[in-house]
C-alpha cells in the first residue's frame, strides 16, 4: 500500500496518459475529467490517485472544487527532455522501416 | 549508447522542431507508409478512420483503451500533397488543451534505396511545443509507448 508507484508505471496506462494531456494546459476537477471519457468516475478516480501517489498530477483546492494539474516539475524529470522524444521517434521509424521491407518482400 | 537514426532539432525557445530520419528504403515506400491507412496502422500503432491522400482531404487517427474508450484522437487536413515528394498537414488532438500544430513532410531520395524524411513542426507557442517534448507519448498513444518505461531508461 505504501509501495510509491514508478512513473512509469503510472504513463504506461492508456487511459492515465490520455488524462494527463487533457490536463497539460487546464486543470479541471475529478468530474470534469471523468465526462471527457465517458467513464465511470469511480475509475476515473482511481486513475487519478495513481497519477498523485506518483506526483505526475497535483490538487489544488479552489473554493468547494478540487482541481487537479499537471505536476510540471515531475513532468521534466521524466522527459529530461529531447531524448524521450527523440527514443519514441526512432522505434516508430524502425518499426516503419521493417513494416515496409516485409511489404516489399511481399511484393 | 548507439547513435540513432533519427535526428531531433529543437532550439531553444522556439515554437517549432525538426525531425530527420534516413531510412534504408526507396523514396516511394516512405511516402507510402505515411498515407495507406493500412500501412500506417503497422506502424504507428493507432487506428486509421479517415486518410484521403490529396490535397484538402481529412484524416483522424484514434486509438482506444482496452475497454473501448477513446483515449487518443487527432485529425486534420492535407495540403500541398506532391506524390513521393511532400505534403502539409494540420494536426489537431482532440479532448486536449494543445492547439492544432502545422507539419510540413518532406521525402527526398538519397540513391535507389535509400531516403530521407524531414519533419518540420510548428506550434501555437513556445510553450506548447516545450509541453509536448516533455510529453513524449503525447503525439499518437499507442501499445508500442508501453514500452516507455525501458526506452526512458
Amino acid at each position: 500500500m505504501d509501495l510509491r508507484r514508478d512513473v512509469f508505471q503510472a504513463i504506461a496506462d492508456p487511459t492515465r496518459r490520455a488524462i494527463l494531456l487533457l490536463v497539460a494546459t487546464q486543470s479541471m476537477t475529478a468530474g470534469t475529467i471523468a465526462a471527457h471519457f465517458d467513464t465511470k468516475r469511480p475509475t476515473v478516480s482511481k486513475h487519478l490517485q495513481i497519477l498523485i501517489e506518483c506526483e505526475l498530477l497535483a490538487k489544488e483546492p479552489i473554493g468547494r472544487e478540487i482541481y487537479y494539474h499537471l505536476n510540471a516539475n515531475k513532468m521534466k524529470e521524466i522527459a529530461n527532455f529531447i531524448e524521450p522524444f527523440q527514443k519514441l521517434w526512432e522505434d516508430r521509424f524502425n518499426k516503419l522501416e521493417s513494416v515496409m521491407k516485409n511489404y516489399k518482400a511481399r511484393g | 549508447m548507439m547513435e540513432l537514426k533519427t535526428k531531433v532539432i529543437a532550439a531553444n525557445g522556439k515554437q517549432e522542431l525538426t525531425i530527420e530520419r534516413e531510412f534504408d528504403l526507396p523514396v516511394d515506400l516512405v511516402f507510402k507508409a505515411h498515407t495507406e491507412p493500412e500501412l500506417i496502422e503497422q506502424w504507428m500503432g493507432n487506428k486509421v478512420l479517415k486518410f484521403e491522400a490529396k490535397n484538402h482531404g481529412g484524416w483522424i487517427f484514434e486509438t482506444k483503451n482496452p475497454d473501448g474508450i477513446v483515449v487518443f484522437r487527432a485529425n486534420g487536413v492535407l495540403h500541398d500533397f506532391v506524390l513521393n515528394e511532400r505534403f502539409t498537414r494540420t494536426f489537431e488532438m482532440e479532448n486536449t488543451g494543445f492547439a492544432t500544430q502545422l507539419e510540413f513532410f518532406e521525402f527526398q531520395k538519397l540513391s535507389e534505396k535509400k531516403s530521407k524524411l524531414t519533419m518540420h513542426i510548428i506550434y501555437k507557442s513556445v510553450e506548447q511545443r516545450d509541453q509536448i517534448l516533455k510529453m513524449p507519448f503525447a503525439q499518437g498513444i499507442n501499445s508500442a509507448h508501453n514500452r516507455l518505461e525501458e526506452i526512458v531508461r
